[in-house]
């Protein structure tokens, strides 16, 4: 009865009979035979030949079996290497040294050839047994280096695009676990062409590679959209329609998507399956919930998806935290969670912003929570107007083609009214003049702003004075839904003129509309701080602009640039 | 010279196993029986008497000579227990069995040979 396949086969056996009818047995079962007298020969023998299989006597003159087995068992190393001991010792002590010595079976004396058949196809079993646990290890172990080498060239490549942005300006603190990504967490800011902030907090279902190449072109589209101007409803509808499309039917991702506008004074928050976010007062007293409103992205079709936003007043020095679910989604040992409570608790005992996330993460650990590697923490300080610089676009053409003169008129009437904004377009429009390029952000504010008042003010009818306090923001953004639903007429008329000017140029924006108009003069003439909070932002726009003007009764403005 | 000496269901077994190395078997035992009948009368300590015993004992039990395998482990056991007196009389019935067994083995030895 051979083995499947021949072993080399090392018999140390110091009497001459039993080492001659031990190799003939061993050799006849198809087996490759090496011998030798005593301890020492083996195990030069077994390092010299490598048997697979070693049969020992216990007792041998010069070495006995069992040093000769400790040997062999550190040479052999991870490789199980079979030593059945052969011996007619009777006394259960001998028996036990064999084994703890590293024998791994016993063989009495007188030799049976069919037992000493069965011990050897056995001992083979468990040596392969063991090569192959030790093959799949390795394997096992190449695979995690090979994932844990992508994950790094992933995460390098990754960190260049979200950290294009400026998730590092000075008015950001945030945490993220160092491979959040590849647990689907997403953290990307940057700054609007009109100087506002967009940030983003994303979470990903799933864990690993899955749930980290969503993010790629989820961060296209929000680097790429917020610096054409666009605002948070198009951008969500072009986040959630691509992730839709590309995304399996069960992945899709929860987002918390603000806007932070120094110049209104306001931040505007979509909320789509994110824990609450925290809107918190200079000293860190939790002013109100940034809760969730809305399915996460990639879940509905574009025609059913809410674009939604609330608006709320955002002070200087007051602050906003976002976090992922990782934090308030720590269990304990005993599968308890660490819940919004306890991190309400870390909020009210907080003295020193900076310290924050410090004790979110202390909390965490005396909680006794397994350490998780999905944990985001975002906390934005609304900025004073100096504070901070948008970094400045970067252009790749040559500018030899910037055309200088021409005029456009553009006029948005009923429908068109309620679902488009026309500001990204032509502010698109006029970076094609390089002269106008170094003013990009105030074009970009001085159209939204006029835009919104022709809008909101002219053609609906709103009265600024709403929004003084919270709640008049609230109540102001509903109105303005309401009646933008029900509009069935009038209309917003946007004309621009280039002219050439000596070595420069010149452009004359005027923004007109069907509303009632104003009155001009006692409007400019209130106090500024009035008007930043709730006014038309006219002053903004005398700044920002060569000069302004408004004519037709306040139902035309104008606004010149030159260079 | 039988049943009580040798085992013959052994010894045929050993003869199929070995094929052409049966005589060699033989020789070898023949030869190494007088080596560890030497250590035997030589052995200078109850330890070496001991282990030549042991190693003689496996020999001839894996050779069938059950009688012989007997005496030497009665031999092995007994020099664990001092005092050794009397101990003499014990090798003496080993170099009487061994007397009896090794004229059968040569007689095994003479018949392959001729064959």
């Amino acid at each position: 009865m051979p083995a499947e396949q021949g072993l080399t086969v090392l018999v140390a056996e110091d009497g001459a009979v039993d080492r001659l009818l031990l190799a003939q047995i061993v050799r006849r079962q198809g087996h490759q035979v090496f011998t030798a007298e005593n301890g020492e020969q083996a195990v030069a023998l077994f390092a010299e030949k490598r048997p697979q299989l070693v049969l020992l006597d216990a007792l041998m003159p010069v070495m006995d079996g069992f040093e000769a087995a400790r040997q062999i068992k550190a040479l052999a190393g991870e490789a199980l290497v079979p030593i059945i001991f052969l011996t007619s010792l009777n006394e259960e002590d001998a028996l036990v040294r064999c084994l703890e010595a590293g024998g791994d079976d016993f063989m009495a004396k007188p030799y049976s050839a069919v037992i000493l058949g069965a011990k050897i196809r056995a001992m083979d079993r468990l040596r392969r047994l063991q090569a192959t646990v030790l093959e799949q290890r390795d394997q096992i172990t190449r695979h995690h280096h090979h994932l844990l080498n992508e994950q790094r060239v992933a995460k390098a490549v990754f960190d260049k695009v979200a950290h294009s942005g400026c998730i590092t300006a000075p008015n950001i603190r945030y945490l993220q676990s160092p491979y959040a990504l590849f647990n689907g967490d997403l953290l990307l800011a940057a700054f609007t062409p009109a100087g506002d902030m967009h940030v983003l907090l994303g979470d990903f279902t799933g864990h690993g590679l899955p749930a980290a190449v969503g993010a790629m072109p989820l961060a296209e589209v929000f680097y790429g959209m917020t610096a054409k101007g666009y605002g948070l409803a198009q951008m969500l509808r072009e986040m959630n329609a691509k992730l839709k499309r590309i995304l399996p039917v069960d992945m899709f991702c929860c987002a918390l998507l603000l806007k932070i506008s120094v110049q209104r004074g306001a931040v505007e928050i979509w909320n789509g399956g994110m824990p609450d976010g925290y809107r918190l007062s200079a000293d860190g007293a939790v002013l109100g919930c940034l809760g969730s409103r809305h399915l996460p992205l990639g879940i509905l079709a574009p025609e059913r998806f809410d674009d939604s936003t609330e608006v709320l007043p955002l002070a200087a020095g007051e602050r906003l935290l976002l976090l992922s679910d990782g934090v308030v989604d720590t269990a304990d040992e005993q599968e308890r969670l660490f819940g919004v409570e306890r991190l309400r608790e870390v909020l009210a005992a907080n003295r020193d912003p900076a310290q924050l996330f410090d004790e979110v993460m202390q909390a965490l650990e005396r909680f006794g929570g397994r350490p998780r590697d999905d944990i985001s923490l975002c906390d934005i300080r609304m900025f004073s107007g100096e504070d901070c610089v948008p970094a400045p676009t970067l252009y790749s053409d040559s500018g030899r083609s910037s055309p200088l003169d021409w005029s456009l008129g553009f006029e948005l009437r009923g429908e068109s009214l309620k679902r488009f904004n026309p500001v990204p377009y032509l502010v698109q429009l006029l970076q094609e003049i390089h002269g106008l390029r170094p003013r990009t952000g105030a074009l970009h504010s001085v159209l939204s702003e006029l835009y919104s008042n022709a809008l909101e003010h002219g053609v609906l009818g709103l009265d600024s004075q709403l929004k003084r306090d919270v709640q008049g923001f609230a109540d102001y953004y509903q109105e303005r839904a309401r009646r933008l639903l029900a509009l069935a007429d009038g209309f917003v008329r946007i004309d621009l003129k280039v002219e050439p000017s000596g070595a420069g140029g010149r452009l004359t924006l005027e923004v007109r509309d069907s509303g009632a108009g104003f009155d001009v003069r006692s409007v400019l003439s209130r106090p500024s701080l009035e008007q930043d909070l709730s006014g038309r932002g006219l002053n903004l726009v005398q700044r920002l602009g060569s000069c302004a003007e408004w004519c037709e009764g306040g139902r035309c403005a104008r606004v010149r640039f030159e260079w | 010279m039988t049943d009580m000496h040798i085992d013959h269901k052994v010894l045929s077994d050993l003869q199929e196993v070995m094929e052409d190395g049966y005589l060699q078997l033989l020789e070898t035992f023949l030869e190494d029986s007088e080596r560890r009948l030497s250590q035997l009368h030589g052995a200078k300590s109850a330890d070496e008497l001991g282990m030549a015993a042991h190693s003689f004992k496996g020999s001839s039990s894996n050779m069938g000579a059950v009688g012989l395998a007997q005496l030497c482990q009665q031999l092995e056991e007994r020099v664990k227990v001092r005092p050794l007196y009397g101990i003499e009389d014990l090798i003496n019935r080993i170099d009487q069995e061994y007397l009896e067994v090794k004229c059968f083995y040569r007689g095994e030895r003479e018949r392959v040979s001729a064959n």
